[in-house]
């Protein structure tokens, strides 16, 4: 198993950064995918992290100048590592005017993905960093529980209102109460709505739009296109687990939305250039 | 005593003040005939600091004469100054919760990670090291190659004061057990911090020949060494990952390095130091509490006699730190 990636240009280096601080946000620890054309930061969905899940592809070649991979082997050529990437946030923070990053697969104590860094100076030695983050190899026999999630078969799909703003309300009603309904149309409407003994609160969002996603994505040709556009799905789900998704969040994605299947699961859906993030909360009744 | 002090030294003297409070509780000041003296010690005794304030720093100094205590800097065989931005960028690299760091060096560089307990956090700890180049120092000179680990939070009270003052910092060390001395200096101050290091283990050497009590540095252009082969992981992954060899890794110094132990006192004199008592309480993790050396107190001399070799004559001594830390 070998991996190496280099890590050139500045940009390139702030956005993986800053990919990796908004995974670092949403759990502690999450395994690391690698394969010859991509990354994949996945969190499979269990009990003990209430049932989220989370996934989320990078393509390798918008990020490092250079990356050489070999996996376990030639039919699995891929890399399995859990990892905290809390650790990894916090070493490429510390890098972000290097010359050069590289990540490597290294043994040091225990496997490790080492960041090296090469910092400007003055002098005419650079000076290096490197950190050492421990990692621990996935064996293949449970590469099963960190394949890609299958779209759901979902109910409506809608456009999500600016993140920040929903952020500022999500914030108000966690103190209000620790669950939240997230109800949303296929004419564009979306309502977040907290029920408690003393009050009820509910914000209206119109005007959202609801993604096209055509026939495609409904298996039998669409409970979508049966569905009453005024007609409203729910999901109530833990306000903590949709307050981490929206506070972790630390680039405007170019789109942002949600799929609900009906008092069943909340799919937030972020698509960056070359960056998507897919967050599964479960719905509680 | 009655001393006025003015204008920006103000804040000067609250910065001062403000970083022997990261050292200890208790602020020590003392009038003396060369200026006021403000020193600190912390608890455990490993970490010591000291600001003199020459009388020009004061539009009005004056004092009367009263208990002279003294106080004995320890040898120091290094002297590295560093542009202060240095030390900070250095420090930026760990985190702000690290305790302890090992700053090892050699004739061209200085290395500095960060020191993890070779115990179950040790397999799981995050490491980070950086390396700088000895041109990257106002001054480097380095007779012996040596590494010594103490107690970076104890630090950055010197680093705040010294950035917002602008002054370089003058880092002295000598080898493991002899406490590390970072200074500031300007014509109206000197401020020196005093930090105890983890002493030589005899049960953590490979090697009785080689003196450092850790990895030694590694070798110079480590990180141009783009050979993947040497990186290999070869594991078999069909079955479940066992932790690997959680051991240091051996230390890999090459030549002669053995650090020098001068028989005699040199320019510099010296602080009465005790091996603390190894306690063997588990939950305190801190630099003291290790078999170390600690400082002990006899007494304190102005900075200004560092030049003195007068041997040390009787001492107040202090009573030993034996108490548990909470």
């Amino acid at each position: 198993m070998k991996f190496r990636g280099k890590i050139i240009d500045i940009a390139c280096l702030n956005h993986f950064t800053r990919v990796v601080t908004t995974i670092s946000k949403l759990t502690k620890m999450c395994v690391l995918r690698l394969t010859p054309d991509n990354l994949f930061f996945v969190l499979s969905g269990k009990v003990a992290n209430g049932g989220v899940s989370m996934w989320c592809e990078l393509s390798q070649a918008n990020f490092f100048d250079e990356y050489q991979m070999e996996g376990v082997s030639s039919e699995d050529n891929e890399i399995c590592l859990e990892v905290t990437p809390e650790n990894l946030s916090r070493a490429l923070k510390t890098v972000q005017n290097a010359k050069a990053v590289k990540v490597k697969l290294t043994k040091k104590h225990c496997p490790c993905l080492t960041i090296a860094a090469e910092l400007p100076t003055l002098s005419s030695v650079s000076r290096v960093v490197t950190h050492d983050v421990p990692v621990d190899v996935i064996p293949r026999r449970l590469w099963h529980e960190f394949k890609e999630p299958s779209m759901p078969d979902f109910d409506v799909s809608i456009y999500l209102p600016p993140l920040k703003t929903m952020k500022n309300i999500v914030d108000r009603m966690k103190n209000l109460s620790n669950f939240l309904v997230i109800e949303a149309n296929l004419n564009g409407e979306m309502n977040l709505k907290i029920e408690t003994d003393l009050v009820s609160v509910t914000t209206h969002f119109r005007d959202l739009g609801n993604p096209p996603w055509g026939d495609d994505a409904s298996q039998d040709g669409g409970p979508s296109q049966s569905r009453d556009p005024e007609s409203m799905v729910e999901a109530r789900v833990d306000i903590r687990r949709l307050q981490q998704f929206l506070v972790g969040q630390q680039v405007n994605p170019s789109k942002a939305m949600c799929n609900i299947v009906h008092q069943s699961v909340l799919h937030l859906i972020l698509l960056h250039e070359d960056m998507s993030l897919q967050y599964f909360i479960p719905a509680v009744a | 005593m009655h001393c006025i002090v003015t204008g920006g030294n103000v804040k000067v003297l609250a910065k001062a003040v403000h970083s022997l409070s990261r050292i200890g509780d208790e602020l020590y000041v003392e009038p003396q005939e060369d200026g006021l003296a403000l020193r600190s010690v912390n608890s455990s005794r490993s970490a010591y600091a000291c600001f003199l304030f020459a009388p020009l720093f004061f539009s009005r100094y004056s004092i009367t004469s009263g208990d002279n205590f003294r106080c004995k800097m320890a040898i120091k065989l290094d002297l590295i100054s560093l542009l202060l931005r240095l030390l900070v960028d250095t420090v930026v690299h760990f985190p702000p919760s690290l305790d302890e760091v090992t700053v090892s060096v050699s004739d061209e560089r200085m290395w500095v990670r960060n020191h993890v307990e070779e115990e179950a956090e040790a397999s799981k700890a995050m490491l980070t090291e950086l390396c700088l180049a000895s041109d990257e120092f106002d001054h480097f000179a380095a007779q012996a190659h040596n590494s010594v680990t103490f107690c970076l939070k104890e630090l950055r009270g010197l680093l705040v004061f010294a950035e917002s003052t602008g002054l370089p910092v003058s880092m002295y060390l000598d080898e493991p057990g002899s406490p590390v001395v970072l200074s500031v200096t300007d014509s109206v101050l000197e401020g020196n911090f005093v930090l105890a290091t983890l002493s030589d283990d005899p049960s953590l050497r490979k090697n009785s020949s080689k003196g450092a009590h850790t990895a030694a540095p590694p070798p110079p252009d480590d990180f141009m060494n783009d050979d993947m082969d040497s990186y290999l992981i070869a594991m078999d992954t069909s079955i479940a990952p066992g932790p690997s060899n959680t051991g240091p890794p051996p230390p890999s110094l090459s030549g002669d390095t053995r650090s020098k132990r001068p028989a005699a006192v040199s320019h510099k004199a010296r602080i009465l130091i005790e091996e603390a008592e190894e306690e063997e309480t588990d939950d305190l993790d801190r630099l003291p509490n290790k078999k170390f050396r600690s400082l002990f107190f006899g007494s304190v001399l102005p900075p200004s006699s560092q030049l003195s070799t007068q041997p040390m004559t009787s001492q107040e001594v202090l009573a030993s730190d034996s108490e548990e830390e909470n």
